[in-house]
């Protein structure tokens, strides 16, 4: 029995990808954790891990070429890796459902919403054909699908991208889940329908009570929706924090060139163009990872010790970790 | 001064055809009556959602696409109906940097050939001076002249951005459009190409057309702004006022819905309801009126002209007269 105080425990999780150019290390030790209820935000560039941390924690990976190498996932008592396929499937989708960034493609396009939605009902909850749809229909009214008893019976290329969104998210709430994984659910869409879905996922969450864990590249999802932040770099943690303190006074040099350099509505003053500040470089190939720590070449404030020897993430405070020899005097343990 | 671009009345209508003889059963208005001007050296910046004719308003401009009506003149000389060799002349001052690095670039030749194919087709620079251009114009984007024998595949989002803008660049133009040129990539690399398309304005002496969705962009690079909404412009106005005192519902919606990076920051957020509606059958009256949280009774029967509120910031709606 793996036993845990939080909803959801993750521990020194490493999922590799073994490819004919070498080992891409795509999480590497990545320890969080979620409690009831609670918005989480994890937010990174392209490459950097967080996606395949949510398909992980769904089991998700396609084995081979990726393989979880190390680490724990506890949830109720139970540690995720270790489950069968068979009684990974009882979870999936029932207790943790996961929202995508592209609705279109991660609907069946020759089945109709009803028929995917009751799909939930029947499969989890052993509902008959005609109750399932009728569930589906409650679900669609509480996404706010105008004219849900129409909407059922249409095929995902009638629906608009944000009504996709809205019937992925029914689906995903069909059972109750206790934790929600939402991999840049809003990034396909327009602002204004942007606006709509996340104010659904927070009403949502107080009707439900379901904990969300929110991947996304965008700082201001970020700041709207999560209560706490983890902040990803090719594969690490390098922060963690609560939101506030986060963007008042972010500790990374990572975390605070991506809030500097980033233009913000509003903060513009007339007439003047200043350049944005910008971090330099690229995001490093996983493949080519370089020594010490995997942000010191395009660090501002690199040191001796950053290109040498990685640095730990280590506590700054009470919630608060940081990835960063800036903070830390000594190499100290993991 | 005479604006170095003025388009007016500028419609693009795409024909729908249906059934064995493609009999045209419809249209898509994706662009129905936008008129704007650019200035010298200054930025435009088109914002709208998906669907509102921002692209295509762009590629009309640049008659990649058959305009249906409307006029467009480039230094005070009507382009309008440019063919042939008017056209080839008219393209060496008018180039687009496109969204997607990825598919904007053929995978078979490699960055020098890339840059200097527009020259080439151009007949323009001698060929030894081709080679110094070419690496000129990488030198200038940040990019070493070893980078020109390489493939596109072997280059970052970023850095095809920048083969990209070196392309543009290649032709000496006066005038580029960007269609969402940093939407495509990361946070962090958004920040170099804003800073180098703002750099090389200032160099080159270029004009700029920004199209993009995010305003937050569109707010720092531009000077005028358009809003756009299923084929018109619904405002107008300098970057400050547009972004300060919005007047259109639409805009005000718009800037609200945008995510603020400060989780301090009040949310008296106006959530607009429905999607956009389809541009083959725009609504009667007002095209905004069926979302719009301030709807008269006016507003389904007539539709609202772009109307001068002072400085010229335009705006079309009836609130205001």
């Amino acid at each position: 029995m793996a036993e845990s105080d939080h909803l959801l425990d993750v521990q020194h999780l490493k999922t590799y990808f073994y490819t004919f150019e070498g080992v891409a290390r795509a999480v590497d030790d990545v320890s969080f954790f979620l409690d009831p209820g609670e918005v989480l935000g994890v937010v990174g560039e392209s490459g950097c891990g967080k996606s395949v941390t949510a398909q992980t924690i769904m089991r998700l990976i396609p084995q081979p070429p990726g393989k979880i190498v190390e680490g724990r996932i506890l949830f109720d008592g139970k540690d995720l890796v270790r489950l069968s396929m068979e009684e990974m499937r009882g979870i999936r989708g029932n207790r943790i459902a996961m929202i995508f960034q592209e609705p279109m493609t991660s609907l069946n396009p020759v089945y109709t919403i009803g028929n995917q939605i009751s799909e939930m009902f029947r499969l989890h909850m052993g509902l008959g054909r005609r109750e399932g749809l009728n569930r589906a229909v409650e679900m669609l009214k509480k996404v706010q699908i105008p004219a849900p008893e129409k909407r059922v019976g249409e095929f995902p290329h009638q629906l608009s991208g944000g009504m996709r969104q809205r019937a992925m998210i029914a689906m995903a709430l069909a059972c109750d889940p206790e934790i929600l994984i939402a991999d840049e659910p809003t990034t396909a869409l327009d602002v204004t329908v942007q606006a709509q879905i996340l104010d659904l996922m927070l009403k949502l969450r107080e009707d439900f009570d379901t904990a969300i864990m929110m991947i996304t590249h965008d700082l201001g999802v970020i700041a709207e929706i999560a209560r706490r932040v983890v902040v990803m770099y090719a594969g690490r943690i390098v922060e963690e924090a609560e939101t506030l303190p986060l963007f008042e006074d972010p500790k990374h040099p990572y975390t605070q060139g991506l809030l500097r350099s980033i233009p913000t509505l509003g903060r513009r003053g007339p007439g003047e163009r200043t350049r944005l500040e910008e971090i330099k470089g690229m995001v490093p190939g996983l493949l080519d990872l370089p020594e010490g720590c995997r942000f010191s070449p395009r660090c501002p404030q690199v040191m001796g010790i950053c290109r040498k020897k990685e640095p730990f993430l280590g506590r700054i405070g009470p919630g608060r970790t940081v990835r960063c020899w800036l903070y830390f005097d000594e190499p100290g343990k993991d | 001064m005479e604006p170095l671009l003025a388009v007016e009345h500028l419609k693009v209508h795409f024909p729908i055809k249906k059934g064995v003889l493609s009999k045209t059963v419809g249209y898509v208005y994706a662009v129905d009556g936008v008129s704007f001007v650019l200035q010298r050296g200054q930025t435009l910046g088109i914002v709208g959602e998906s669907g509102c004719g921002k692209t295509t308003a762009g590629l009309g401009v640049l008659k990649l696409v058959p305009v249906t009506s409307g006029t467009i003149h480039y230094d005070g000389k009507d382009v309008t109906d440019a063919d042939g060799r008017r056209l080839r002349a008219l393209r060496r001052e008018m180039q687009i940097i496109f969204q997607d690095p990825y598919s904007s670039l053929n995978p078979r030749m490699t960055v020098n050939q890339i840059i200097n194919d527009p020259m080439q087709v151009h007949g323009v620079f001698a060929g030894s001076e081709r080679q110094d251009r070419i690496a000129y114009l990488l030198d200038r984007v940040g990019l070493s002249p070893e980078q020109g024998r390489r493939y596109p595949h072997e280059f970052s989002g970023g850095q095809r951005q920048r083969i990209g803008i070196a392309r543009a660049l290649a032709l000496n133009p006066s005038i580029i459009i960007g269609d969402e040129p940093v939407s495509a990539l990361d946070v962090s690399i958004q920040a170099q190409i804003i800073n180098l398309l703002i750099e090389l304005q200032k160099d080159f002496h270029l004009s700029y057309i920004i199209i993009a969705h995010d305003l937050a962009v569109v707010e720092y690079i531009c000077d005028h702004v358009a809003v756009m909404y299923l084929g018109r412009i619904v405002e107008r106005a300098a970057h400050g006022p547009i972004y300060t005192a919005p007047k259109h519902p639409y805009t005000q919606a718009l800037l609200s819905a945008v995510p603020v990076p400060d989780p301090k920051a009040k949310k008296d957020r106006i959530i607009l309801k429905g999607d956009v509606p389809s541009p083959i059958n725009p609504p009667a009256g007002c095209r905004f009126h069926p979302r719009c949280p301030y709807r008269m009774e006016i507003c389904d029967k007539k539709e609202p002209q772009l109307q001068d509120l002072g400085g010229g910031h335009e705006v079309s709606c009836f609130l205001y007269g």
